[in-house]
């Protein structure tokens, strides 16, 4: 099969270039080893969270973070185009209702009462915003383990704010003792009667003047479609927290994306690992991919590679602390040089940072700053000079990174 | 369990992407999903019991290996961890018979048109419901008059052009000699010349049975038939896309054959039919007089197709079809994955796990839809009560091989 570009890896990054690409006219094949990391994430776009200190503006500290760490990826990227993705991300996402801007973070609780600095959020979580001080009633269901209101409304009550908890009867699978967030959200989505006896529950809970926290388990295929009935059948206001995965609100993304991918034309190959490559004078022609009887090649003119970090299995640490990039075997930056150990437990690891070194365009570079392949476009957790876990800038990164490859083939190609 | 099953284990994070996609846990509370009943039993059953028999309502999909991340093999482990609790408990008449749809294939044949009669008779399949557990509203397709080694037996191939080998699987022999005949019409038309060799069952609904050690003897035995043919240098297709997919990979993963060398030579140059055409396409090689189907069809790629990794050549192909539009579904499953979906206690959950797919057949207003693997086609036209048909059959009449031809 020939086809304009090959994508591997389907996260964020991937799932971004890719739609970008379609957009553009070209001809897209995403091969992914698996789903990515899209259900694993809560459903809102982080671009820069601490620098060590909470982030009010994304804005202004983007600035003051690249001044200073000059391998960072948004040195690269820069806030211009950092803006213009996430505007783009808010439209490819449709009606899940994103809001938010680089200039201000929201603060949104965590499902343990943590008050968690964001960019965007979808319309269903926007209202848990503490900086608006809300009188909150955090809700959970008795079935849905791995989400304790009274341990949330304990932690934000401990954090100055006026929060009380309750644990709602009602199940989607009355009598099992278990039931997880999906099971939850498809019951929604199908409103077999479920909804209906959420809401009453609800509103015999709630007084007036209160928010409702509930867990992010309100639909799946008709997310916003929930969220707005239940809110209108309580009369409250009503916010989704992320929960545990399997995310709920990270996978009404992933199937935005996937949608919109089909309908563009784009062939998606879950299942499938892109193991090597076949190459011409610094140029790729071939991903090779190992499928179920034998490694076949995919042809493209170029190729966008945001197989992730350590955690997705982009990057591997071997036996002796070297650090290889396992599709095609680039040189790997900010790898040990010296003690494989921090000095205390939460201190940044030696590692922690390693990844891809790129050039403007993202095509991967070697120590000496020359690029490898010149039809390479590297995305997402794989850059080099983050760390998306301490800085919360993973889903800002993914997503400026996968429009900046996406416009570096545009320009080459079309 | 084998070495590489227990390597690919040591990989999952917990991270339950795989729960997230698996379409019975989604159905039945009675499967608590690949994850639980997979790699986090795993280590009771390393003690060397079943710690509850839930992995005997997993249906073997293969879904949760495909969307794992870390490349851990959750089917096949729980596949593995069936055929063991089969072991403890024992197996019930049914499921040997349903396993061997070659026995019951060659013993139906001789009396197709009663046993045709009778499975459509009430009475009938509520004493079958009763006394083997085969559910009574289950499809079973009807038995043909003659089988497909029959027919290609009498026909006369062309006697030049390069070879390829035809594996057509048991479905094609008993039940629908008409894909068969499709097939080899089709990779005639591309001027091929088509060797059936004789053949038996691949032993895949033995081992999503849980019967290991038959549905190895049946597995090698096909690979000896096939393998002086692969090793000759041709390539074998095949239309049923889970046998296919059995003789690529799952025989020697699940089976625990990597050993085999027929077995090997053999998966190496299997290809499922849409795959091999599309292969030609590539190479200039597929005759482009296609006629215009003026329609409009949906289509569903199995779970078994989506595990071959290839992505969706059944899709590649009728897209060269002049006026043909084919929506791509967005589903994942039809639920009846072979033999699952006819037994009594599992019918309604493969019902369950259908019913998204048959309201998009019926709502697309189509006469008919198109999906790769025989059993999902069956289930597909019970369920949403729109035929469904395989690609193969759509190409087959975009060339006019339907309509006779001037000698």
């Amino acid at each position: 099969m020939s086809q304009d570009v090959v994508v591997v890896g389907g996260g964020l990054a991937g799932l971004t270039a890719a739609l970008r690409l379609v957009q553009d006219g070209l001809r897209v094949v995403v091969v992914a080893k698996g789903v990515g990391a899209t259900h694993l994430t809560g459903g809102t776009i982080d671009v820069l969270g601490y620098t060590p200190d909470r982030v009010d503006s994304p804005r202004s500290s983007v600035s003051e973070l690249v001044a200073s760490r000059p391998d960072h990826p948004y040195a690269r990227l820069g806030v211009e185009l950092l803006e213009r993705s996430l505007d783009w991300f808010t439209e490819a996402a449709g009606t899940l209702g994103y809001s938010g801007s680089l200039d201000e973070n929201l603060l949104l609780p965590s499902a343990v009462g943590a008050q968690r600095p964001t960019a965007l959020a979808p319309a269903s979580m926007a209202g848990g915003d503490l900086r608006k001080s809300p009188r909150l009633l955090l809700a959970g269901f008795r079935a849905l383990k791995d989400f304790y209101p009274a341990y949330l409304a304990d932690n934000l009550t401990r954090a100055g704010l006026e929060a009380r908890s309750t644990v709602l009867a009602t199940s989607p699978r009355p009598g099992e003792a278990d039931v997880n967030g999906l099971i939850h959200a498809a019951a929604l989505d199908a409103d077999g009667g479920f909804r209906c006896r959420l809401a009453e529950e609800l509103a015999a809970r709630v007084e007036p003047g209160e928010s409702v926290g509930l867990p992010a388990v309100l639909g799946l295929e008709k997310a916003p479609e929930v969220w707005r009935e239940l809110q209108d059948r309580v009369g409250a206001p009503i916010f989704e927290i992320p929960t545990l995965p399997p995310s709920v609100p990270g996978m009404r993304v992933h199937r935005r994306f996937a949608a919109a991918l089909r309908k563009g034309g784009a062939r998606s190959i879950v299942g499938a690992v892109a193991v090597g490559a076949e190459t011409r004078n610094g140029s790729i022609d071939a991903v090779v991919v190992q499928d179920a009887a034998r490694k076949r090649s995919y042809r493209a003119r170029a190729f966008v590679l945001a197989t992730g970090g350590f955690a997705s299995g982009g990057l591997e640490l071997e036996l002796g602390g070297k650090v290889r990039e396992l599709v095609l075997g680039l040189p790997v930056a900010g790898t040990l040089d010296g003690s494989a150990f921090a000095a205390g437990a939460l201190d940044p690891h030696p590692l922690s940072r390693a990844g891809l070194a790129v050039d403007d365009e993202l095509h991967p570079v070697d120590a000496d700053g020359k690029v490898v392949y010149d039809n390479v476009y590297a995305a997402g957790a794989m850059l080099a000079g983050a760390e998306p876990w301490r800085e919360k800038s993973g889903d800002g990164i993914s997503i400026a990174s996968g429009i900046r490859a996406a416009e570096a083939i545009g320009e080459r190609l079309l | 369990m084998t070495a590489e099953m227990r390597s690919s284990l040591d990989h999952c994070v917990k991270c339950t992407i795989c729960e997230s996609h698996c379409p019975f846990s989604a159905a039945t509370p009675l499967f608590p999903g690949p994850k639980y009943a997979g790699p986090q039993s795993e280590r009771f059953r390393l003690a060397g019991r079943s710690p509850d028999d839930s992995v005997d309502y997993c249906s073997s999909c293969g879904i949760c290996t495909q969307v794992c991340p870390q490349g851990v093999k959750i089917a096949e482990i729980n596949s593995q961890a069936r055929a063991a609790l089969k072991e403890e408990r024992g197996i019930p008449l049914r499921d040997q018979l349903l396993a061997r749809p070659s026995v019951t294939g060659r013993l139906a044949m001789p009396v197709a048109p009663l046993a045709n009669l009778s499975f459509r008779s009430p009475p009938v399949r509520a004493a079958m419901e009763r006394t083997v557990g085969i559910h009574r509203e289950a499809t079973l397709p009807p038995v043909a008059k003659r089988t497909f080694q029959g027919w290609a037996r009498r026909h006369r191939a062309p006697l030049g052009g390069p070879a390829v080998v035809y594996f057509h699987g048991c479905s094609t022999n008993y039940y629908e000699p008409r894909t068969g005949r499709m097939a080899v019409a089709l990779l005639e038309h591309a001027g091929y010349r088509v060797i059936v060799p004789p053949q038996d069952c691949c032993g895949l609904p033995l081992q999503s049975s849980g019967i290991f050690p038959a549905a190895r003897r049946y597995a090698l035995r096909l690979a000896r038939s096939l393998a002086p043919y692969a090793r000759a240098g041709l390539d074998i297709v095949a239309t049923s896309t889970s046998c296919g997919l059995m003789l690529k990979r799952e025989a020697r993963e699940v089976l625990d054959l990597e050993d085999d060398d027929d077995l090997r030579v053999v998966s190496e140059r299997t290809y499922d039919i849409c795959e091999w055409l599309r292969d030609r396409l590539d190479e200039d090689r597929l005759p482009g007089d296609f006629r215009p189907l003026p329609m409009r069809v949906p289509y569903h790629a199995p779970c078994q197709q989506r595990g071959h990794a290839i992505g969706k050549p059944a899709l590649d192909l009728l897209a060269l079809v002049p006026e043909l539009e084919v929506d791509e579904l967005d589903t994942d499953c039809c639920g009846v994955a072979g033999t699952y979906g006819v037994k009594r206690e599992k019918y309604d959950i493969a019902m369950r796990v259908g019913e998204r797919l048959f309201r998009l057949v019926r709502e697309s207003g189509a006469r008919l839809s198109v999906c790769d693997s025989e059993t999902c086609r069956w289930q597909i036209t019970h369920g949403s009560g729109v035929r469904s048909v395989h690609p193969i059959e759509l190409l087959y009449r975009a060339y006019g091989l339907d309509e006779p031809r001037p000698r």
